[in-house]
């Protein structure tokens, strides 16, 4: 198992963040959902609220994101919004 | 100073106000080439992260949707023309006008009505002195893409396509954009953006790089419905920036071939200043030496 994931953070017009995280809190249309490495491959619809990513540093990084889905597969997590941007 | 060397003059200082003019343009929109090619560059990881999610979703779920079913019977078409605001740009305007002409007639002879939806004053002056209709137009902005706009654009012709013929919607989607490939070469070019057919951009699918088997969540459906939409404004928005890159890059080429040409005419006109000038010269000596002569010859 891999131990870490790669993270990006994309709006409509730049990537807002990218790097490597232990662990990614979303919030979508069905309730908040936590992704560690090897999870399964996803595609979620986000609900207007936080995405939480925690480094592997343990530094936490937030996200605006509304309008937008989560993706994952092989460790890597894309989250795409319209609007997204750092807290 | 004769007449003829005050009009050389005239033609000269001209010829050279005007270079000023399409010099300090030409370097504008080089200057502007640079930052509206960075803005395509920035907005490809979100279009291809949601290109990725759509024929992820395509290709895993047998979901029929409104928006990827072909109607059995096409009655009308609309054509999406993005066009600039500003002329002075070559045959930018010209091309992607003739372009959509020319698919418009194709489309008629397969017996469908056309509507046109435009963005940019250019395309509406050409429609407006034409006096034809346009279903609907926007204005403004070309020179630097709002992603807004390319989401009004994105729910109008959805709201149009949505709707059933016989109430004024269509059942085509079309769209006739300037494509920058260099900064000499801007192609126009046609995309049937809907009904979606094959999902372009996907990365050949070499043995590892299968699409994986997605969870989805809520549902591969409602997956795909909220996700449709925001692949066509990504289309859409993706167009207006390689619309407006091409633009500035049409810009600079058109500009710089004026400034050339301003400088011929310059040269030009100054050597027939000069022969002019000369002229006159050698004029002035022969008739002194003729008054000399007659003078001298009368003693």
């Amino acid at each position: 198992m891999a131990s870490a994931l790669t993270v990006s953070v994309v709006s409509a017009d730049q990537e807002v963040w990218s790097g490597e995280a232990t662990m990614v809190i979303a919030k979508t249309v069905e309730g908040e959902i936590g992704i560690l490495a090897g999870h399964e491959p996803l595609l979620a619809i986000l609900a207007e609220g936080e995405v939480r990513v925690t480094q592997a540093s343990g530094s936490r990084i937030t996200a605006q994101a509304d309008d937008g889905f989560l993706s994952v597969e092989n460790n890597t997590i894309t989250i795409v919004a319209r609007n997204a941007a750092l807290v | 100073m004769g007449a003829q060397l005050r009009v050389y003059r005239q033609k000269i200082k001209s010829a050279q106000t005007t270079k000023k003019i399409t010099r300090a343009m030409e370097l504008i929109s080089a200057s502007r080439i640079q930052k509206a090619q960075a803005r395509v560059a920035a907005s490809t990881p979100y279009s291809r992260a949601i290109t990725r999610a759509v024929s992820a979703v395509a290709s895993y779920s047998n979901v029929d949707h409104i928006l990827t079913t072909e109607p059995e019977k096409i009655e009308r078409a609309a054509i999406v023309i993005f066009s600039s605001d500003r002329g002075l740009a070559g045959a930018f305007n010209s091309n992607v006008l003739k372009e959509s002409e020319q698919l418009a007639e194709l489309l008629r002879s397969q017996g469908k009505d056309v509507v046109y939806f435009l963005v940019g004053r250019k395309a509406n002056a050409y429609f407006a002195f034409r006096r034809r209709a346009s279903e609907k137009t926007w204005q403004g902005g070309t020179d630097n893409p709002e992603f807004e706009t390319a989401k009004e654009i994105g729910d109008a012709i959805l709201e149009s396509f949505l709707k059933p013929a016989a109430e004024g919607g269509v059942d085509e989607i079309h769209i006739v954009y300037n494509r920058f490939v260099s900064m000499l070469v801007q192609v126009p070019e046609v995309v049937r953006l809907l009904p979606l057919e094959v999902v372009e951009g996907v990365e050949e699918p070499d043995s590892k790089a299968v699409l994986p088997l997605y969870e989805f969540e809520p549902d591969a459906s409602s997956v795909l419905d909220s996700l449709l939409p925001v692949y066509i404004e990504s289309r859409l928005f993706n167009a207006m920036l390689q619309s407006a890159a091409a633009k500035h890059a049409a810009t600079q080429k058109a500009m710089k071939a004026a400034s050339d040409n301003a400088d011929g005419l310059i040269r030009d006109y100054t050597r027939l200043a000069n022969n002019a000038r000369q002229s006159e010269i050698t004029q002035q000596i022969s008739e002194i030496v003729g008054g000399a002569d007659a003078l001298s010859s009368a003693k």
